[in-house]
């Protein structure tokens, strides 16, 4: 057991009264410090008129009359009311919040489709190095051949690790990928003089694909899953025609299945002459064991915050590389990255049926060097082993919770083994315990984990999406599964203590409902 | 562990899973792996084959400013509490991130003068995208009018997405002349009109001149010919940094304003990550694209913040939501709030009157030099355009060779054939007078070489 575990089923007097039977309400008075549980303060409470951290450089330079260099139309009248606050201040409420805040580097964080795998230090270091973090994305290719060179790098190990020999690095996230490659379809189509207007997707996608295909300008049109949980393929047969553009397909799913049909869904789509599109999120599943451009894939997006380990930031910054076939490669958005006959690199703009750009510059540059990091680490044996591990890890914690008998409440939803995540069913918990998803996953962070994702995928009921990643040990799986079959326990003596949960957090449940309803986007100014 | 599952092998569970002709059956032709020192090395020597703005004295710019980042930046976005979450979708445990989103909202909101910011997009020309999309959904119509006062990286991304979603995309030209350099207002009129989706400038814009944002506004409005409230969307793509002392696009008559954040607290990275900032009017709050954290309370009433308006957002909404962005920004807008906090009430415009008046000395001193002009005589910021009679490229590498990046290529961003001869030139706080004066000596000198060198071809 890890000690962050220890600590909040053992150590945190939070969850004893629950446990001893006791009123839930009772607990939260021994819950976290006071300091914790202070009233949330915002930035802009703070400080004192006059107070400061900034110091101005000196005027080196002749003093200039503002008024005259700026017309007054074109000035700011007053200053913008931003804190006024000392860097101690500041420190402390910067600390203070991220206190605040559970992070993968404390405890176990198994957010299906989130591929939460530890983040290595070592990647922080390159990263921040001058030579790297400090280069201007104008710099000439000349002298920054280190950072195309480590781009280049990068691109050959994309396209040896999904099987599809042309890669662009440029787009910021993996919806941003995905915009690349409808857009990169379209762009295809229409250079056959055809227009295509449907994208199928299956209903079990992630919601970016389908929003994704409106962002493009083409229409959506869903696909069945059939009783194995992979692609109904008499439902995709009837809509494949010659109206479709694209197939948008996470295999393994998101439902932790891989769709043993894909060879022939790749057929049956290559026969109407779309293009297959492969979701990148759940690659970390099958690294150097089965690859998209195999399995019949034109374009692949990765999301290098997910199996190539860059730190998710609470929200950003990520990666969404995409790699894709000879056929969509004249297509992909400029800048090029090539290299001349000796070995230099250089930026290339002059793509005639470009789809053009995605965003400034040349892509999320500090995102490639901790990835570039990542898989120079591990090597390609390595990225097998982490793929086989978070395999196993899956499937361990699959039958861990079996052998607990939690299936009896929380049945798989689909097939008996999983690829590196697996999805359950709430329902028969919901109707016997009289717990929801919802209270398991609150109740959860009294046990101090980090929930499973919840309610996704949307075709099964309560669902909860289970991804433990190849860097957790079998302790922490172990303790994962008992802190389930606790809770069901618990539930079956008194629901209550689900509903009520969590009891030992910063805030306990917020009301989400009213937040939406009255917006209170921004701090008020006295 | 295989017990338990009840498999022999860990082949098993693929061989079972994944039909055979699928699997890869070899190892990959990748390298095998390191020891964290050995990598560490590789990536320095990459890094030491970089000329990073510690090498040489950069005033390179146009879109991305080598700004003087506080060590309490480092400090905080490297806090594992801050560094290895993902997106907050349990409050009760991320309460410090969806914090940190309700401050950085604000401070965007104070300094746009608008009242309702998102957490953030990727960067600055994507964000310009996305807000023509949210104004294609506002009012449905078929056209973008675009001022050629916008990066070139951002009308090329508009064009991208604008193809996507089905907008033409029209371009307005600059005035030229020394006058010149910003919109050309009756161009601008004329090509707005009553199916004008968006009107968009940047501010300032490309060439480093302070457009008249209240005018283009304005104007954008009544050439519409349509109902007060019922023009185009008026979109300004401005720089968060010149805030301080320009007048905020919300007192202007803006509608959106979307930028590039690099410039608050971010590193430069080659270009990213940094973040995009987007803050637009009340009306278009429920079309807004990405994160928004809100304000609630727990159910013992303790006040706390939560991602909210989800109804807009993909995971929600799917097909019907108001953009496709999931991960965005979050720990460089972080930075950016942070280094607000840092800079705070005052320092934001002092920093900006330091940048004001060596921005002008720069100006006044390197058009002073022998085949140096002004491109143009607006008021400027931080940047400014010359042109240079030479040949830039041939300039520029004369400028490298004595340790100072003179500034970007114009021509080579926009590919105007105006723009020839053109250099933009950067100044930060980091860059002192004695900098600017050694920026003059090594440009007079390389601009004197190439002229003459350009001569004496010419004579042969």
């Amino acid at each position: 057991m890890s000690a962050i575990d220890e600590n909040h089923l053992h150590s945190d007097p939070g969850i004893d009264a629950p446990q001893g039977g006791g009123s839930p309400a009772v607990a939260v008075a021994a819950g976290p410090s006071p300091m914790q549980r202070d009233i949330a303060r915002t930035i802009f409470q703070k400080g004192a008129p006059g107070r400061r951290a900034f110091m101005c450089p000196e005027l080196d330079v002749p003093e200039v009359d503002v008024a005259e260099l700026l017309p007054e139309r074109f000035r700011r009248s007053s200053p913008p009311r931003l804190p006024e606050i000392s860097e101690p201040e500041i420190v402390r409420h910067y600390v203070g919040l991220s206190k605040r805040n559970f992070d993968l580097d404390s405890g176990f964080y198994p957010l299906g489709s989130c591929t939460m795998k530890h983040n290595p230090r070592l990647h922080e270091r390159a990263a921040a190095l001058p030579g790297h973090a400090r280069l201007h994305p104008l710099q000439d290719p000349e002298r920054s051949q280190g950072a195309l060179e480590l781009m280049w790098n990068l691109q050959e190990a994309l396209a040896e690790v999904s099987g599809l020999p042309h890669v662009s690095l440029q787009p910021s996230a993996g919806s941003h990928g995905e915009l690349a490659g409808v857009l990169l379809t379209r762009a295809y189509h229409e250079d056959r003089g055809e227009t295509r207007r449907k994208v199928l997707t299956p209903d079990t996608a992630h919601g970016t694909n389908p929003a994704t295909v409106t962002m493009a300008g083409l229409d959506v049109v869903k696909l069945a899953t059939n009783p194995d949980g992979g692609i109904d393929l008499d439902d995709l047969r009837a809509k494949a025609d010659s109206d479709v553009a694209c197939l948008m397909l996470t295999n393994p799913n998101t439902l932790g299945l891989f769709d043993p049909n894909i060879a022939e869904i790749a057929d049956i789509v290559h026969g109407v002459g779309a293009t297959l599109y492969y979701d990148g999120a759940n690659l970390n599943a099958v690294m150097g064991l089965s690859r998209p451009g195999d399995m019949g894939f034109d374009i692949v997006h990765f999301n290098l915050h997910k199996s190539f380990t860059q730190p998710h930031g609470g929200g950003g910054p990520g990666s969404g590389p995409i790699a894709v076939s000879e056929r969509i490669a004249p297509y992909l958005p400029v800048p090029v990255l090539a290299h001349d006959r000796d070995g230099r690199f250089f930026l290339d703009h002059d793509r005639p049926k470009t789809i053009g750009r995605l965003r400034g510059f040349q892509g999320n540059y500090g995102c490639f060097v901790r990835s570039y990091a990542y898989i120079c680490s591990l090597g390609g044996d390595g990225l097998k082993d982490a793929s086989e591990v978070a395999v196993l890890n899956a499937n361990y914690l699959l039958a861990r919770l079996r052998g607990l008998g939690v299936a009896e409440y929380l049945p798989l939803a689909y097939g008996e083994l999983c690829m590196h995540e697996f999805v359950l069913s709430g329902g028969p918990m919901k109707r016997a315990l009289k717990i929801k998803t919802l209270d398991l996953a609150k109740r959860l962070l009294d046990y101090g984990f980090h929930p499973p994702t919840v309610y996704f995928p949307l075709l099964v009921e309560e669902a909860l999406m289970v991804e433990p990643t190849e860097t957790e040990t079998r302790e922490t799986l172990d303790s994962f599964a008992e802190a389930i079959a606790a809770i069901l326990a618990e539930a079956a003596e008194d629901p209550e203590i689900a509903i009520q949960a969590p009891y030992s957090t910063p805030v306990r449940r917020l009301d989400e409902v009213g937040a939406a309803k009255h917006p209170v986007i921004r701090e008020a100014m006295v | 562990m295989l017990a338990a599952i009840g498999v022999a092998s860990v082949d098993e569970l693929f061989e079972r899973q994944i039909p055979e002709a699928l699997r890869l059956g070899r190892e990959l032709a990748l390298p095998s792996g390191k020891p964290e020192q050995e990598v560490f090395e590789h990536l320095r020597g990459l890094a030491a084959r970089n000329t990073s703005t510690e090498d040489e004295v950069s005033f390179l710019g146009a879109g991305m400013y080598d700004h003087y980042v506080p060590a309490l930046i480092d400090m905080l976005m490297e806090r594992s509490e801050f560094l290895t979450p993902y997106t907050p979708y349990q409050p009760e445990i991320s309460q410090g991130g969806l914090q940190v989103m309700f401050e950085y909202q604000t401070a965007i909101s104070e300094l746009t003068g608008l009242p309702v910011s998102n957490a953030s997009t990727y960067e600055g020309p994507s964000a310009v995208a996305a807000a023509g999309y949210l104004a294609k959904l506002h009012n449905g119509r078929r056209r973008f009018v675009v001022s050629a006062g916008l990066h070139p990286h951002t009308i090329e991304t508009l064009r991208t997405y604008a193809h996507g979603y089905g907008m033409e995309v029209v371009e307005v030209g600059l005035l030229a002349g020394p006058g010149g350099g910003v919109t050309d207002p009756d161009a601008w009129a004329e090509a707005i009109d009553g199916d004008t989706s968006a009107a968009i400038f940047a501010q300032p814009n490309f060439y480093g001149a302070v457009e008249d944002a209240e005018a283009l506004s304005r104007a954008a409005a009544s050439a519409s010919g349509r109902e007060p409230g019922e023009g185009p969307v008026v979109i300004a793509q401005v720089d968060p940094l010149t805030l301080g002392i320009l007048r905020p696009p919300g007192e202007c008559g803006v509608d959106v304003a979307v930028g590039e954040g690099q410039s608050l607290g971010n590193r430069l990275d080659f270009g990213g990550p940094s973040f995009g900032l987007f803050a637009a009017r009340e009306a278009y709050l429920r079309r807004m694209p990405g994160r928004i954290a809100g304000e609630t309370k727990d159910i013992e009433g303790r006040r706390g913040f939560v991602l909210t308006l989800q109804t807009r957002e993909q995971h929600i909404r799917r097909e019907k939501a108001t953009s496709n962005i999931c991960t965005a920004q979050a720990l460089n807008a972080l930075g950016g709030v942070v280094y607000l906090s840092w800079l705070g009430r005052r320092g934001i415009v002092e920093l900006g009157e330091l940048l004001l008046a060596r921005t002008h000395y720069a100006r006044e001193r390197l058009a002073a030099l022998p085949g140096v002009e002004k491109l143009h005589e607006q008021p400027v910021v931080r940047e400014f355009a010359l042109r240079l009679d030479g040949d830039v490229g041939e300039v520029r590498r004369r400028c490298a060779e004595n340790g100072i990046n003179p500034g970007a290529d114009l021509h080579a961003l926009t590919g105007r054939p105006e723009d020839r001869g053109g250099l933009l030139v950067a100044i930060t706080e980091r860059r002192t007078r004695a900098d600017i004066d050694r920026l003059a000596e090594v440009l007079g000198a390389a601009v004197g070489a190439s002229s003459q060198s350009s001569e004496a071809a010419l004579a042969v």
